[in-house]
């Protein structure tokens, strides 16, 4: 146990190491804004990888209307930085906007699910696009969030450094909370909802909260979009973007937070290297994951994990069935 | 004073009367043998019990307090625990997770310290190790304990399920056909186990069994169930020799 507190405290450093080696690159222009751009969205998508996994990972319920979630959070956000007056520094509108952003995707995600998680599999699945493609066509239909023409003239609030910041507390908070006694309740109502129950945890309030989170998560992650891009298009958030998410999800390994990572890392990054081959790089990208399905099914990682900080010890390893950390 | 009893409960499907006013009293540190033909009720009556149905007719009390209407997670903290006739594990657990799973009466930090890792987790979840681990040195698995669950051989799998029922403190221990699939060899060990566990843990066990050397062998009490209805209740040697039980079991 007291290994396992060093392992928090030495993988928070590593994080903090990241954030200074990236800065450094930054400033001595190794890594130049075009290449900042893709991390910064390499953040977002994170967030919303991590986010995803909660759900299809670890609670094991299937659903599609992630982007959803996401275009609730960045248009609530937005909307409330660029009707606000209040003087604050432009970190502290963000953090609010943010957490407006996330709360109205948390409320959205408590509607949806509240009906939605008494189905299961399929049908789960079919709800959420539906809410998905809902939340789209409101988008396009509403005067405030101007229409399809999308929103314009939103303020540049986010930045590397906050966009990273976030996420490693939001990847923290997910990973802390799925080495919990909550995280494995969670988890039990993957492996088996009927036994879970007869073992004494409240499947359906673990249900409704993961569910809730996970929208709430992705909510931040619209808003730091927001935030970033200064325009939002309805058409961003359609069928597909959920689809690229829940691939970053399945790629990297259902149940594996580490894994979502690179992938949300690897799937941002492939289609811009891949430019150079202009078209083909859809057929690359699609390629890769046909043979990625074939070979390794259970995803990169599967449900196993690794850390920043060197790998978990076997024993570790063996007797968690979560693995090791960030 | 009986731990669990059911009064009159039955339960309906459509037209069909699946279990009708049947009665049931389980009293302190006894082993009580739930017995009948294929499709008689046993498992549905498991079924009403730990609150999966809620009958449709009756009442049942664990020690004098109704618990009609309560979801199957609450059954549990009321003390009862069930094991299934098909296991039901969490597969791709850890055997120790298993058990930890089960330990949520004994764990009461709240989400938040869960994430902010408190004192509070740590001390907590250092007992739970412990307590999982002592639970499974009785089961003599405690070597096993890092191992994923669906790889243990199906005796143990067993052994696991009840281990993981017990895990909740519960006052009656409900087991759906646990000699099911067994061979006569690892059913005699599981004759051993079930007497062990009503003296160790000191709890009441309620089992539903086909196999008749089991249950004659560690049974105190047996009921029998006949479509839906009670048909008789008393000794394995009464049992044995009811005139009616053999009619249910062999025909005329």
């Amino acid at each position: 146990m007291t290994n396992n507190k060093k392992r928090y405290v030495l993988n928070l450093a590593a994080v903090i190491l990241l954030f200074v080696v990236f800065k450094l690159l930054m400033g001595s222009g190794i890594i130049d804004s075009y290449y900042e751009g893709i991390l910064i969205l390499v953040g977002i998508n994170i967030i919303l990888a991590t986010s995803l996994n909660m759900t299809t990972g670890f609670l094991g319920e299937l659903t599609l209307g992630h982007a959803g979630f996401m275009a609730v959070g960045a248009y609530a956000s937005a909307i409330f930085t660029m009707n606000t007056n209040m003087q604050i520094s432009d970190t502290l509108i963000l953090l609010i906007s943010l957490l407006i952003g996330g709360i109205i995707a948390g409320i959205c995600g408590f509607v949806v699910g509240v009906p939605a998680l008494r189905l299961r599999g399929d049908y789960l699945g079919i709800i959420t696009l539906g809410f998905g493609e809902i939340i789209r066509v409101i988008l396009v239909n509403l005067d405030i969030t101007g229409g399809a023409l999308g929103l314009r003239g939103i303020m540049p609030y986010s930045n590397f450094t906050n966009i990273y910041w976030i996420m490693a507390i939001i990847v923290m908070i997910i990973f802390s909370l799925m080495n919990s006694r909550h995280g494995r309740s969670i988890i039990s109502i993957r492996e088996n909802e009927i036994a879970s129950e007869a073992v004494g945890i409240n499947t359906s309030f673990y249900k409704i909260f993961t569910f809730v989170l996970s929208a709430f998560f992705a909510g931040i992650a619209g808003g730091l979009f927001a935030h970033y891009m200064m325009v939002l298009d309805p058409k961003k958030f359609n069928f597909m973007f959920s689809i690229e998410i829940l691939v970053m999800v399945v790629l990297g390994g259902m149940g594996s937070i580490t894994g979502s990572i690179i992938a949300a890392i690897i799937l941002t990054f492939l289609p811009e290297l891949l430019r150079g081959l202009s078209d083909y790089r859809l057929l690359i990208y699609a390629l890769l994951l046909l043979v990625m399905m074939l070979f390794r099914p259970k995803g990169l990682l599967g449900t196993k994990e690794f850390s920043l900080f060197g790998r978990r010890s076997k024993e570790d390893v063996k007797t968690s069935g979560l693995g090791g950390e960030e | 004073m009986a731990i669990l009893e059911a009064k009159n409960i039955g339960i309906q499907f459509g037209g069909l009367k699946a279990v009708d006013k049947f009665n049931l009293e389980i009293f302190e540190n006894e082993i009580v043998g739930l017995i009948g033909p294929n499709g008689a009720g046993k498992t549905t009556t498991f079924n009403m019990l730990t609150g999966v149905y809620q009958p449709t007719s009756g009442d049942i009390f664990v020690e004098e307090e109704s618990i009609l209407g309560l979801k199957p997670n609450q059954t549990v903290s009321k003390g009862l625990a069930r094991t299934f006739q098909n296991i039901r594990l969490f597969g791709e657990l850890s055997v120790i997770d298993n058990i930890k799973i089960a330990f949520q009466k004994n764990m009461s930090y709240s989400i938040l310290s869960g994430i902010l890792k408190t004192p509070k987790y740590w001390t907590e979840e250092r007992i739970a190790d412990q307590k999982a681990r002592e639970l499974l040195d009785i089961f003599d698995m405690e070597h096993l304990a890092g191992v994923t669950a669906k790889n243990l051989p199906y005796g143990r799998q067993r052994k696991l399920e009840i281990a993981r029922a017990l895990a909740t403190d519960p006052k009656v221990l409900m087991l759906d056909e646990p000699a099911a699939g067994m061979n006569p060899q690892e059913t005699r060990e599981l004759m051993d186990t079930i007497s062990f566990i009503k003296d160790k843990f000191d709890v009441s066990i309620l089992l539903i069994e086909h196999d008749m050397n089991l249950v004659m062998g560690i049974c105190e009490r047996i009921v029998v169930l006949n479509y839906g209805v009670l048909l008789a209740q008393g000794t394995p040697e009464e049992i044995r020799n009811n005139p009616q039980v053999i009619k249910a079991y062999l025909g005329e």
